[in-house]
């Protein structure tokens, strides 16, 4: 057992919801109750990575992280570290990756809240900010709940991206599924096994408490 | 702007509908808005909770201008301290009636807020319920939580969106009679939507009338339904009786006008305002209508007596609703009301011949506004 990559792996998955999360919270809210022009445009570039394989997106944001981008060479220059083939460009390749497993889920949830609940929140005196935080997240739970559950889930299962972007460092970019597909090259059946199975089983136990989670607090008008 | 204690408005319009209506209430005072869907009146609500924000016009509450759109003052809902009671209610459904109401507590301690929600549950009699959400209570107990929750707020304006368009009617009946109590404990202008005639004339003092976007009339119910400005504002109000007639002469002394109904001369009230030979159109309430005995006619077949032919009779509980065809003027049918037990005991059916008094005092006259179709109708 690689606990090495097993530890990446939840590292990158735990980062990337914690990251996701205010990120999902605040383009859910604005595509759900805001009308602009090119808002299809917005919601098309945030399902893009749904359909898209994951070495063709792997490969541009290889492109775009390297140290010939402007992306890569500023975030050299303000951290003296690289993007590509490291944990921060990983972490960064795996936000816009799950955009869409996180925010849609968002959107929907907010969607869903009645326009005069807010109204009669901000009639009762509750500011913005007190609204989104006593009236919206509550209401909008299962929808909080099922984001992360997709984003860390999948975090934990991707494959495609992460070899494109990080390749396979140990300790650094090589992630529970790249050690599986690495141990199955060496013929080494019984780590893989053995790793495959780990996968499988924190797969099932994060989703299975979330959902129960999400179970427990349905309210009212998604009962 | 005005000092006076009350709500002022005047807003206007174009966008996302055409409003243009000028309100003044005073402290205490309950003005029903009606009107037909998109007449604007729920707009009106939401421009005073400053849940939208009409292109020109003033706000002023209690002398405080919430809005003035030449001086670019838009108070911000959270701080106009309304109460809103949203048509279906808008309850917060992940939390207890309880904190439905402390929601709106925000102004007082944090030790003093359970004290006052359960003194505002108890004032709309829903002791004991304190901890249910609001998919376990019914119509009627969500209405009344979504009453204490605006009157939480400490409001300087009650607003209230057809709060009693959800429930059935006997629970209707009740809310109202609460809402009628309640008014005497809360000395705040209240503005009531309302589609239901009986309702705003039962519960308001004054009230307003719409239609697209534009106030056609306001005054006192029996105003508004007795004496209408106009027969679109007759229309709106469903009074029935609304005819076309040319005005003959009018006595000072005797105290009418008499107009020539295409042929058949009626007295009314006494509206010099009218030029003789002007066309007019005519109502008269179903409630200014009176039968006469079929077996002993009565001193009042003297005022304005007029015969026909019963062409339908409905009967609802006490009230049976008369519809006549008149004798004399072909093709008009007069719509009047009569006690089910005076419609039995004088054998009333279809086809039976009946004379009924127009009473002058309730026959109205108008300025015409009628198109050729509409005419031809009448």
């Amino acid at each position: 057992m690689d606990t090495q990559a097993l530890e990446l792996s939840l590292k990158l998955a735990l980062l990337t919801c914690l990251c996701l999360l205010p990120l999902a919270i605040i383009l859910g809210r604005i595509l759900a109750w805001s009308e602009f022009a090119g808002k299809g445009f917005v919601e098309a570039t945030i399902a893009l990575p749904l359909v898209l394989p994951p070495t063709v997106l792997g490969y541009y944001l290889l492109v775009s992280m390297g140290m010939d981008s402007t992306l890569g060479s500023l975030y050299h220059s303000l951290t003296g570290r690289h993007l590509v083939f490291s944990f921060d460009g990983l972490l960064l390749a795996s936000i816009i990756f799950n955009l869409p497993f996180a925010v849609q889920p968002m959107q929907r949830a907010f969607e869903a809240i009645p326009k005069n609940v807010r109204e009669a929140a901000w009639c009762c005196g509750l500011s913005h900010w007190q609204t989104l935080w006593r009236i919206e997240l509550p209401l909008a739970w299962p929808g909080l709940i099922t984001a992360l559950a997709l984003t860390f889930a999948h975090t934990l299962g991707e494959f495609g991206v992460v070899l494109m972007v990080g390749g396979n460092i140990p300790g650094e970019t090589s992630t529970l599924a790249i050690a599986i597909y690495d141990r199955v090259q060496a013929f080494d059946n019984d780590a893989a096994a053995y790793m495959s199975a780990s996968l499988l089983l924190i797969s099932f136990i994060t989703i299975g408490t979330v959902y129960m989670l999400s179970g427990k607090r349905r309210f009212g008008h998604d009962r | 702007m005005t000092d006076k204690p009350g709500l002022s408005l005047s807003i206007r319009q174009q966008r996302p509908i055409t409003l243009q209506a000028s309100i003044e209430c005073r402290a205490g005072e309950l003005i029903a808005l009606v009107g037909p869907s998109g007449s604007g009146k729920t707009s009106i609500l939401r421009a005073v909770a400053g849940l939208a924000t009409p292109e020109q016009g003033h706000i002023h509450c209690n002398g405080e201008a919430w809005l003035d759109c030449e001086r670019r003052i838009n108070t911000p809902a959270q701080q106009r301290h309304v109460g809103f009671v949203f048509q279906d209610y808008a309850l917060f459904p992940h939390l207890s009636a309880q904190h439905n109401i402390t929601t709106a507590l925000g102004h007082l301690p944090r030790k003093q807020r359970a004290e006052r929600a359960a003194q505002l549950l108890s004032l709309v009699h829903l002791e004991g319920l304190e901890q249910r959400l609001p998919d376990q209570l019914s119509g009627g107990q969500r209405q009344r939580v979504a009453l204490a929750r605006a009157l939480a707020r400490e409001p300087r304006v009650l607003l209230l969106d057809e709060p009693f368009s959800a429930v059935d009617q006997v629970t209707r009946r009740k809310l109202q009679q609460e809402l009628v109590m309640l008014r005497r404990k809360i000395q705040i202008p209240i503005l009531l939507v309302t589609h239901d005639l009986e309702e705003a004339a039962a519960l308001a003092d004054r009230i307003y009338v719409l239609h697209r976007g534009v106030t056609l009339q306001n005054g006192a119910p029996e105003t508004v339904l007795n004496q209408p400005q106009s027969a679109q504002v007759a229309r709106l109000m469903d009074l029935g009786n609304i005819f076309t007639a040319t005005v003959e002469q009018h006595s000072e002394e005797a105290n009418f006008t008499r107009i020539n109904w295409l042929g058949q001369r009626l007295n009314g009230r006494y509206m010099p305002e009218f030029e003789s030979g002007e066309q007019v159109e005519w109502v008269i309430p179903p409630s200014h209508i009176v039968m006469h005995r079929r077996d002993r006619p009565s001193r009042g077949e003297r005022e304005n007596p007029v015969s026909g032919i019963i062409t339908e009779l409905v009967s609802l509980g006490d009230s049976t609703t008369v519809s006549m065809q008149v004798e004399s003027v072909t093709q008009k049918t007069l719509i009047f009301r009569v006690a089910t037990h005076a419609a039995r005991r004088n054998a009333l059916a279809i086809g039976a011949n009946v004379t009924v008094s127009l009473l002058t005092d309730g026959l109205h006259l108008m300025k015409a506004q009628i198109t050729p179709e509409e005419h031809a109708d009448s």
